[in-house]
């Protein structure tokens, strides 16, 4: 199967193709993770983008069933190096083709993706367009150009979950699982899980594109977590009376989901306390005065430094963002506490007198490192200690 | 927080002379930190007997001591030190670094320790203190440590009868298990039981042979999958990964000894980022409060299950591969988190703008192997166990696993230009076989099932002879993962050697 990759700037990249027989438009993307494919392609935030990532053998481990971030892929398509010929992990399911085969996604291997990142970041994210069925160059290319971005778009509508539910009710889902299982050698480590606390703090956290991490942790901080779709308004969400509230991640620009910035004007009247991660953060910010840019080739991996302005730690942390918020735009009640060690962008802030605050990276890792897992913790502290 | 004022002069141990186990890696470390502690304007004194070093260089050290790298000598170095400090009317201390020195630095260290010479002089250790070097090296102190902690260990018990023996064969519950009787010279007496029979033979013997008429009984982790994790942290506990490794010789072989690839390959991101976890755990409950610490795991292929193997709370011979595989300088940013700077205070050497409080990444695969010498030492048993014997090493980065595995293979300087292919004869046991010949089978299964210096070229034999990866890999128990690249190169091979050459190709080769 051939498979090919175009760029708005006329860049072509031709490779196998892999995966499903399709193809599809989006923003070209490389993430520097060196693990965690899988999590990246159920994220719902990459809806609407190419994702290529640096490191160049993927595959490797396959794909396993626990380990997905929602209910599906989400990703227009991946572009890699060399896809791995084998599986070879003692929690694989199925090989990462086969999956993408399932749910209908193109993959591109046997590019040269390290000429691609350098590509989008000199020229910045760009349009593209991927494909595994036989297309012509030209075809591609006008696909790439065609293609309208993402800026302006609502891709949360497209990724949020349509109804009202609560998370994981029976305790099935939420636990992390340990690789050592003590003295007893016998059973597999996989089902050696952590005992969870009693879910005693309701909260109602705004679906945007959430990661199922989100969820797990928020549940593992001992949170009852009703999920809203992200379109609920404020006194919908507030009618079960919660003490908190979470905004998620999510896909695309913020300022393309001016009903969620409406809802949460709203919740904040009310001054019960808010968290939010990623687009939950921007959505905060846009909602608290403070407006957004888009970046020029955004933060995507799991390496990126933190540094917390208040205590001088620093927090090894997992990122995905293409839009960040301008920290001039932010009004004065607003205290900017984490900033990128790398390009000193606002990576996260909080209300000087209000219980709000928010980060614009993951502390739910997934993929990425545990650093600041913490964070769960100080929003239960948020509610619990006001 | 800035760097310490109060310090004056830095004593470095070296490693003296080169050895199997400890080569030039810590010359590299060494040299590192002379220069990394002379540019924060300390005085830097160095102590290594080896004069074919970079670091005993006059212009690396304020005073080099060419002298035997024992506890009687440096205290002998540190009493001339203080002298020559208070006649110069220097006010600032004089701190002692043991470890950028691999193990002879930091046994020197110990060994003024307990003697008392640094307390009785006020020098002070930096870079990591005593209690952390002893609870790192006592492996029963060690085992205890990442126990309380909720890590996973082999497990083992002692015993000291035939029944108090079967009785911890129960509670482990599998075979096989090793056998080390105590206080025994080297080990002698111990092994490896398959069998139950084997069992109690090696138990009867091994209480016989100990003076203490004790012994260890340990779950063997034969054919797990082996994994190492370079960590930093600071002073203000920050830890980070440089680099992770896994290694492709299952666990048996020595890391030093074995073929080792950076990054991980067949860990996902949770298992990956399990081993992180543990890894600041074990930095931490050690205690090592700056600077560089190599950590091993074993995992279990069946089941996941992850042991924690040792650690070194030092720089250590991956450190010099993490550091050249990353472009991050672990002994460089060692040396200055030793002297009180934070890893965010401290400039990436690459990219010139960012801290060095990140994690590297890499876009490449970096593969390391160790080069032998058994020619030179013809009465060595060349069989690669748990005692290294390795004089050397080559690492070679690619975009491929396979790419890299063959550039190192090629650097090798055994005459080799990669896995095979290259027309030239195999000599074994004396004989001369053919490259493309074929292997007797008895062979090829003889040299695959027991780990030697030659194995991963019997790997494209036994290919070439018809073996699948479930044929190899229940001789080696090297991931299927690495057999799959391997097959893929010897498939390529077989590829090319059946293409017929071309008009004129032929003459062309001939000419070369």
């Amino acid at each position: 199967m051939n498979g090919i990759l175009t760029l708005e700037d006329g860049t072509v990249f031709h490779g196998q193709g892999f995966g499903a027989r399709a193809s599809a438009c989006g923003e070209v993307c490389f993430n520097t993770s060196m693990t965690g494919y899988q999590e990246i392609l159920t994220d719902p935030s990459y809806k609407a983008q190419i994702v290529t990532m640096t490191y160049p053998l993927i595959g490797n481990y396959g794909i396993n069933r626990q380990d997905v971030e929602s209910w599906k892929p989400h990703a227009s398509g991946l572009a890699i190096r060399e896809l791995s010929p084998v599986v070879s992990n003692w929690r694989s399911d199925l090989s990462l083709e086969a999956y993408m085969a399932e749910n209908g996604i193109p993959g591109l291997q046997g590019i040269d993706t390290r000429a691609l990142t350098k590509k989008l970041r000199v020229r910045g994210a760009m349009n593209g367009f991927i494909s595994t069925e036989d297309i012509s160059v030209e075809e591609a290319l006008a696909k790439a150009r065609s293609w309208p971005g993402l800026s302006g778009i609502d891709y949360v509508k497209e990724v949020t979950h349509p109804k009202r539910f609560e998370w994981d009710p029976d305790d099935t889902q939420s636990s992390d699982f340990r690789l050592t299982s003590g003295p007893s050698t016998g059973e597999n480590p996989r089902q050696v899980r952590n005992p969870l606390p009693p879910a005693d703090i309701p909260i109602v956290a705004f679906d945007f594109g959430m990661k199922y991490n989100i969820l797990r942790r928020l549940r593992q901080y001992g949170f009852k977590v009703d999920v809203v779709p992200a379109t609920t308004s404020a006194a919908e969400a507030l009618k079960s009376k919660p003490a908190g509230v979470f905004l998620s991640n999510g896909p695309g620009d913020p300022s393309a989901v001016g009903y969620a910035i409406e809802a949460i004007r709203e919740i904040l009247k009310t001054g019960i306390p808010v968290f939010g991660i990623c687009l939950g953060h921007q959505l905060l910010g846009q909602a608290l005065g403070g407006s957004t840019f888009k970046l020029k080739f955004g933060h995507r991996g799991a390496n990126q430094p933190v540094k917390d302005l208040e205590s001088g730690r620093i927090e090894i942390t997992s990122q995905n963002h293409g839009f960040a918020i301008d920290p001039k735009s932010l009004p004065a009640e607003l205290s900017v506490n984490r900033i990128n060690l790398n390009d000193q962008t606002v990576e996260g802030f909080r209300h000087k007198s209000k219980p709000f605050f928010s980060v614009q990276y993951h502390p739910e890792a997934s993929p990425g490192p545990h650093d600041s897992t913490v964070l769960f913790g100080e929003f239960r502290d948020l509610i619990t200690k006001r | 927080m800035p760097k310490r004022t109060d310090i004056h002069s830095v004593l470095i141990i070296g490693a003296g002379p080169i050895v199997i186990g400890q080569a030039c890696e810590f010359d590299y470390s060494g040299t590192q930190a002379c220069k990394a502690l002379k540019e924060e304007g300390y005085r830097v004194v160095l102590v290594n007997s080896n004069p074919a070093t970079i670091m005993t260089d006059p212009e690396f050290a304020d005073r080099t001591y060419i002298e035997p790298v024992t506890a009687e000598c440096t205290e002998k170095i540190i009493v001339r030190e203080l002298e020559e400090m208070k006649r110069l009317g220097v006010t600032g201390k004089l701190v002692l670094l043991p470890t950028l020195g691999g193990q002879t630095a930091l046994n020197t260290a110990m060994a003024l320790t307990k003697s008392g010479a640094l307390e009785r002089y006020g020098v002070e250790m930096i870079g990591a203190n005593a209690e952390a070097i002893q609870k790192g090296e006592d492996r029963q102190v060690f085992k205890d440590l990442m126990i309380s902690i909720g890590l996973d260990v082999p497990i083992s018990g002692t015993a000291h009868t035939l029944e108090e023996a079967r009785a911890v064969a129960e509670s482990i519950g599998r075979l096989p298990l090793i056998i080390r009787p105590a206080f025994t010279l080297g080990g002698t007496g111990g092994g490896t039981a398959y069998n139950r029979e084997e069992f109690d033979e090696l138990s009867k013997r091994g209480l016989e042979l100990s003076p203490v008429s004790e012994i260890l009984v340990e779950e063997s982790l034969l054919g797990w999958k082996e994994f190492e994790m370079e960590v930093m942290r600071d002073r203000a506990d920050n830890c980070v990964i440089i680099c992770s490794i896994e290694n492709f010789d299952p666990m048996g072989v020595h890391t030093g000894d074995s073929i080792t690839v950076a990054p991980t390959q067949t860990l996902t991101d949770k298992e990956y980022q399990i081993m992180r976890d543990a890894s600041f755990a074990v930095i931490r409950a050690v205690g090592v409060e700056t600077g560089g610490s190599n950590i091993q795991f074993g995992v279990c292929p069946d089941t996941g299950r992850m042991v924690i193997i040792e650690m070194n709370p030092r720089v250590s011979r991956s450190s010099a591969l993490a550091s050249k595989a990353t472009g991050f300088p672990i002994a460089k940013i060692a040396a200055k988190l030793a002297v009180g700077y934070l890893l965010d205070e401290i400039r990436n050497d690459i990219t010139r703008e960012t801290p060095a409080s990140f994690e590297p990444t890499i876009d490449y695969v970096v593969t390391k192997i160790p080069r032998f010498a058994f020619e030179k030492f013809p009465h060595a048993d060349p069989t690669l166990n748990t005692q290294m014997k390795a004089v050397g090493e080559a690492m070679a980065i690619g975009r491929t696993f396979k790419e890299s595995i063959q550039k190192c293979l090629r650097s090798l300087e055994i005459g080799r230009s990669g896995l095979g292919g290259d027309g030239k004869p195999w000599r074994i046991q004396g004989d001369m076989l053919d490259d493309r010949g074929p292997f007797p089978k008895d062979l090829l299964i003889q040299r695959l099932s027991v780990p030697n210096a030659e194995r991963i070229f019997f790997i494209r034999h036994a290919f070439r002879a018809g073996f699948t990866i479930e044929d190899v890999f229940q001789l080696t128990k090297i991931d299927r993962w690495f057999l799959t690249q391997l097959q893929e190169i010897v498939a390529l091979e077989e590829e090319l050697a059946a293409l017929k050459p071309a008009q004129g190709a032929q003459s062309a080769i001939s000419n070369v």
